[in-house]
């Protein structure tokens, strides 16, 4: 297109540079977190105006294995906003082959991540008897919030998990920009906060000790 | 199939097959392009929002009326409701940002082409499965049905017990896919206003219509995700057997009602500022003045923007907040007609002293101060909670958001339809007709929502799909009905001036208006890089020092 | 032309607001002839806000017809453009200050009558209802009294010497429902697990007309109500009456036979006999009633006969089916129900 433009005549304004080098990607990206951000802020206000409306809200997370484990989960989401980190970092210095490494080992920290919170879950349902429409402590609004919440932070981990495979196999052959690495790693770090909200308000205000 | 059937009607001159036609059509990232097929698409679906809201109209003319069954009635006004507000003003309002956005801040597109019909395609597809439902939505109970539960749709009257069938489904899925594509929409022209603008163009010096669209847009990314949420929750509610809306099992049905208006309040302005934004252009070309205050009008825009955020509640007087709620939401919602008192009165002022010249885009806008100023005036009366405790929940309240909508934002919408149907279609409308068309819609919009104030005092209830006799409505309903045959024929008059021009009508050229903003200095159409060179500007009247080079407008500013 | 339509809203409220003292009501249900504390102060709070708006509007609107009749391009006047003005601080100023003043004239009236009318505290010779709604009718519990009635709703009249206020709380069975009585008060929501409470004081006595004004379902609109406003004695008299049990004849003993062995007893209660069922209306002294079906239709031999074949030919999607009873069967339920007085 530009080239067409370039072949037209001269207009009477001339161009100029840009007084605003926003990056409109980045921009993009952040104003999508902030409205994600307010669908999961939804969803607590929904829990948390529930919880406290209802008397005998259950704490079933037992110290083993529900919060060693969701304590494993946190720590391994940590560790890969960690390494998405590097990866940026070694993006900006132009090395593809080490950002590539750091973003896999990204998507690994995903991954296990989504196995473990599935292995959670499974135990839940399996020995604890809490699905999303009923549990043994009478109160169903529990397992409705639960699974909920986790369920689409959860969705939001595996979609990041899709996100950084493309970005990793599109900078492995050469195509995308540091910026458009540093654009997942705000969404990677979005998901990662997500959860630093959930783990306390979800896991920890629910454990039996 | 809309898109397919909208290509045809618009590219009529070109020699490619129609194959080619449609298949350019339908993989197009360009803007204009997609402004154009959410506008077609709008006005599809502003037919059958239409249609079904003539059939509302035939079943009250007269008490005890059997036109329809009370269940085809409340399956009417559902989907009247959803498909204008979704379906119909929000592409309208959509289109024309995409439309003209990239265009008046000379631009070459948006930020995000491709999410642009990535959006595009998902709130097309998210009406055509809102109307799937009239096939689909009883599944395996029986015939079909579309959903019956109010655009706000309560709980816990969508909870399976009281509504069975997939029809509820099929109306927040739609919802939900199209409330995805708004948000990609908005966040697309947000990123463009910010990103995109030409060398030259500050904030302060960019037309009004990309400040007010860049508010929309803001306000569709804070106010969609609580809907989203919401629709998120019913699902599972509905689906998986949680119990968020579930008042037997400890849920809440006021839980949905906050989420519902913490979207729906914002919602209005959605759709009002864009609104807003088209007679801001449109009043000072026709007025041949600069708009009046333009700081003011931006401040006044942003201050809408953000007390829209807290006025939702005012939604709910009578669902029993304390007193105190009351009179927070009182006084919140009655701030926010101080900042909209201050747009009517400059775009009163830009009117003042000039030279106007009554063509049919100014006609509507003239015609929207006059409505909007007793909209925002029953407004206000709405706003007294307990003035709200009679009124609410009637024909008042139904009269006055129709005055909002139709009397504010349908009429600068059609004035945006003349108004930049030259840029468009590079053809001139036709202006007698378009009088005609303005003449018939303004005396069937009064007839209709002028009288339709009266049966509200006089304690008709909204959603009853019949009255008894006796109680004072008979004659205003009677009169409400003529009016809508009125504003039906007036829109088929429309539609004929848009086909019959774009087919016949006079050469247009790149600048009919003789206007000010950037989209006037390409061709008609704009060539699909918009400019041949990126324009400098150096005040908000581009067009203005160029034309006028001994008296320019940076001198002023 | 336009321009007087516009005034049309205004004109009408204005007349509606003078209806009330003219002789021939302009309607039953006139939001201004209020006949009740609630009622008179939203009227009056009504009329205040009225006026001021009314005031705003006709200021703008002559503002505009001005500008816009004026400051028309008029034939002869040449090419150039007019003077360019971009604006005046003080105007804008003027413009904001004044709305601003008036906001909070508004905004002080309204929170007055928010607090008269939902800080009000019930004297002690009040009477007690529960509302219940239920889709498509209303249910009433008098409390102190186990009086149980239907959809008409008897209060006693109350006066500024001896008041006798009723406070209504408000609970509902199934989904959202609002109980507005326009000539007696505002509308107050019924929501499932959320009470709500309202009160009315009516000055006279008569019937007062009002229905459902929260979309509950398929028969939203037949859910319509009747508030009967009697003297203290005819009230106590009728709550004396409506707490016995049914009226119970020999003649009828087939009808009441029929009647217990269908499923007619799992929704409706007659105390006295051996139907308990609550999820219909209780019909114990159903004939003291004059509408049936939530005023779908008045409470005549005929129509009730009617009704009880099939009420979707009164209320189609109504949650009462159709029994399919034989013609004697329905003689002898409907000779049974005339009974129940």
């Amino acid at each position: 297109m530009s080239s067409q433009a370039n072949a037209a005549v001269t207009s009477l304004w001339e161009g100029g540079r840009s007084p605003y080098a926003v990056n409109s990607k980045k921009f993009g990206m952040w104003l999508f977190v902030v409205s994600d951000a307010l669908t999961f802020s939804a969803l607590l206000m929904a829990y948390t105006y529930l919880r406290v409306s209802t008397p005998n809200w259950p704490t079933p997370f037992h110290f083993s294995p529900s919060i060693v484990f969701s304590s494993i989960m946190t720590f391994v989401l940590l560790s890969s906003s960690l390494t998405m980190v590097m990866g940026v970092h070694t993006m900006n210095h132009g090395n593809r082959k080490a950002t590539v490494g750091w973003i896999l080992a990204t998507m690994a920290g995903g991954l296990a991540f989504v196995v473990l919170h599935l292995r959670e879950w499974l135990n839940l349902i399996n020995n604890e008897h809490i699905t999303i429409f009923g549990n043994p402590m009478d109160v169903p609004l529990f397992g409705g919030t639960f699974f909920t919440l986790t369920g689409l932070h959860m969705t939001h981990v595996i979609c990041g998990v899709i996100y950084l495979g493309i970005i990793a196999a599109g900078v492995g052959r050469g195509k995308f920009k540091a910026e458009d690495v540093e654009v997942s790693g705000l969404y990677w770090h979005f998901v990662d906060l997500v959860w630093m909200f959930i783990f306390p308000l979800v896991y920890l205000m629910s454990a039996r000790i | 199939m809309s898109a397919a059937r909208a290509t045809v009607a618009v590219v009529r001159s070109e020699r490619a097959p129609l194959v080619d036609t449609l298949h350019e059509w339908v993989t197009t990232v360009d803007h204009k392009r997609l402004g154009i097929l959410y506008i077609i698409y709008a006005l599809l679906f502003l037919a059958f929002g239409g249609i079904e809201a003539i059939i509302i109209r035939i079943q009250l003319i007269r008490p005890h009326n059997t036109f329809v069954s009370p269940q085809v009635f409340n399956r009417m006004f559902t989907m009247h409701g959803t498909t204008m507000i979704f379906f119909a003003a929000m592409p309208l309002v959509f289109g024309f940002a995409n439309y003209l956005v990239p265009l008046m801040i000379g631009a070459r597109d948006t930020a995000f082409p491709r999410l642009n019909a990535f959006s595009f395609w998902l709130t097309a597809f998210g009406g055509l499965l809102l109307y799937f439902s009239f096939l689909g939505g009883n599944g395996l109970y029986g015939a079909g049905n579309a959903p019956d539960v109010g655009w706000f749709a309560y709980a816990p009257l969508t909870s399976r017990t009281f509504s069975p069938g997939h029809s509820t489904d099929f109306w927040i899925l739609a919802l939900l896919l199209s409330g995805i594509g708004s948000m990609g929409t908005a966040i697309n022209i947000a990123a463009t206003v910010l990103c995109m603008r030409c060398p030259g163009m500050t904030l302060g010096k960019m037309p009004l219509l990309a400040w007010l669209n860049f508010t929309m847009a803001g306000l569709v990314i804070l106010s969609m995700s609580p809907l989203t949420a919401a629709q998120l929750m019913l699902l599972v509610d509905r689906y998986l057997g949680g119990h968020f809306f579930d008042v037997q099992a400890g849920g809440s049905a006021v839980l949905w009602m906050h989420f519902f208006w913490i979207f729906g309040h914002p919602e209005v302005y959605v759709l009002a500022i864009p609104a807003f934004a088209f007679a801001s252009e449109i009043i000072p070309v026709f007025s041949r003045k600069p708009i009046f205050g333009y700081p003011v009008m931006v401040a006044a825009t942003l201050a809408i923007g953000f007390i829209s955020m807290s006025v939702w509640a005012h939604h709910m007087f009578t669902v029993g907040m304390t007193s105190a709620g009351n009179t927070f939401f009182v006084l919140s919602t009655m701030a926010i007609a101080v900042p909209t008192g201050i747009k009517i009165f400059n775009w009163l002022a830009t009117i003042w002293g000039g030279k106007v010249q009554y063509r049919t885009p100014m006609l509507f806008c003239v015609a929207f101060l006059f409505q909007f100023l007793i909209a925002g005036l029953t407004g206000i009366m709405l706003a007294a909670a307990p003035f709200d405790w009679q009124l609410s929940g009637s024909y008042f309240v139904v009269a006055h958001f129709h005055y909002v909508i139709v009397g504010g934002i349908l009429f600068t919408i059609f004035g945006a339809f003349y108004y930049w149907f030259p840029k468009m279609s590079g053809r001139m409308y036709n202006e007698a007709l378009g009088k005609v068309h303005f003449w018939l819609f303004t005396a069937g919009f009064h007839l209709t929502f002028d009288f339709m104030h009266v049966p509200g005092v006089l304690g008709m209830p909204r959603r009853i799909y019949t009255y008894e006799p006796g109680r004072g409505w008979d004659i205003w309903n009677l009169v409400i009905t003529i009016g809508v045959l009125f504003q039906a024929v007036a829109t088929l008059v429309f539609l004929g001036n848009l086909l019959w021009s774009k087919l016949w009508g006079k050469v247009a050229g790149s600048d009919p208006w003789d206007g000010w903003t950037l989209e006037w200095s390409t061709a008609s159409p704009p060539p699909a890089y918009n400019f041949p060179s990126l324009p400098e500007v150096r005040s908000r009247r581009p067009l203005w020092d160029l034309k006028h080079p001994e008296d320019p407008d940076w001198h002023y500013e | 032309m336009r321009i007087l339509k516009s005034a049309v809203p205004i004109f009408c409220t204005a007349a509606a607001a003078r209806a009330n003292s003219a002789g021939e009501p302009l309607s039953p249900t006139n939001i201004f002839a209020p006949a009740s504390t609630p009622a008179d102060t939203i009227s009056g709070l009504s009329l205040l806000v009225l006026t001021i708006t009314g005031a705003m509007f006709v200021i703008v609107l002559c503002l505009l017809l001005w500008a816009v009749v004026k400051f028309r391009e008029k034939a002869g006047a040449g090419p150039g453009e007019p003077a360019q003005v971009y604006g005046s601080t003080q105007v804008e100023l003027a413009w904001t200050v004044i709305p601003v003043l008036i906001v909070t004239i508004l905004l002080l009236a309204t929170a007055r009558a928010i607090a008269s009318i939902q800080n009000a505290i019930p004297p002690p010779g009040a009477v007690e209802v529960s509302v219940i709604g239920h889709q498509y009718w209303w249910e009433y519990h008098y409390k102190k009294s186990n009086v149980v009635t239907a959809n008409e709703l008897h209060v006693p009249v109350s006066s500024p010497v001896h008041p006798t206020p009723t406070f209504l709380s408000l609970f509902s069975a199934d989904t959202d429902h609002s109980f507005w009585v326009p000539r007696l008060a505002g509308k107050t929501d019924l929501i499932p697990n959320h009470p709500n409470s309202m009160w009315i004081d009516p000055r006279e006595t008569g019937v007062y007309l009002g229905q459902c004004s929260q979309y509950c379902g398929v028969q939203h609109a037949k859910m319509l109500l009747r508030v009967y406003v009697q003297t203290r004695d005819e009230f106590d008299r009728w709550l004396e009456q409506q707490s016995g049990p049914a009226a119970a004849s020999d003649s009828t003993i087939e009808g009441r036979r029929t009647f217990e062995s269908t499923a007619c007893v799992n929704c409706h209660t007659i105390r006295g006999s051996t139907a308990t069922g609550t999820f219909g209306p209780d019909l114990t002294h159903l004939m003291s009633r004059e509408t049936i079906g939530a005023g779908a239709a008045l409470n005549t031999p005929a129509n009730l006969r009617r009704w009880i074949q099939d009420p979707s030919a009164f209320k189609p999607g109504c949650l009462m089916p159709a029994m399919g009873l034989s013609d004697s069967q329905l003689d002898a339920i409907t000779a049974y129900m005339e009974t129940l007085r």
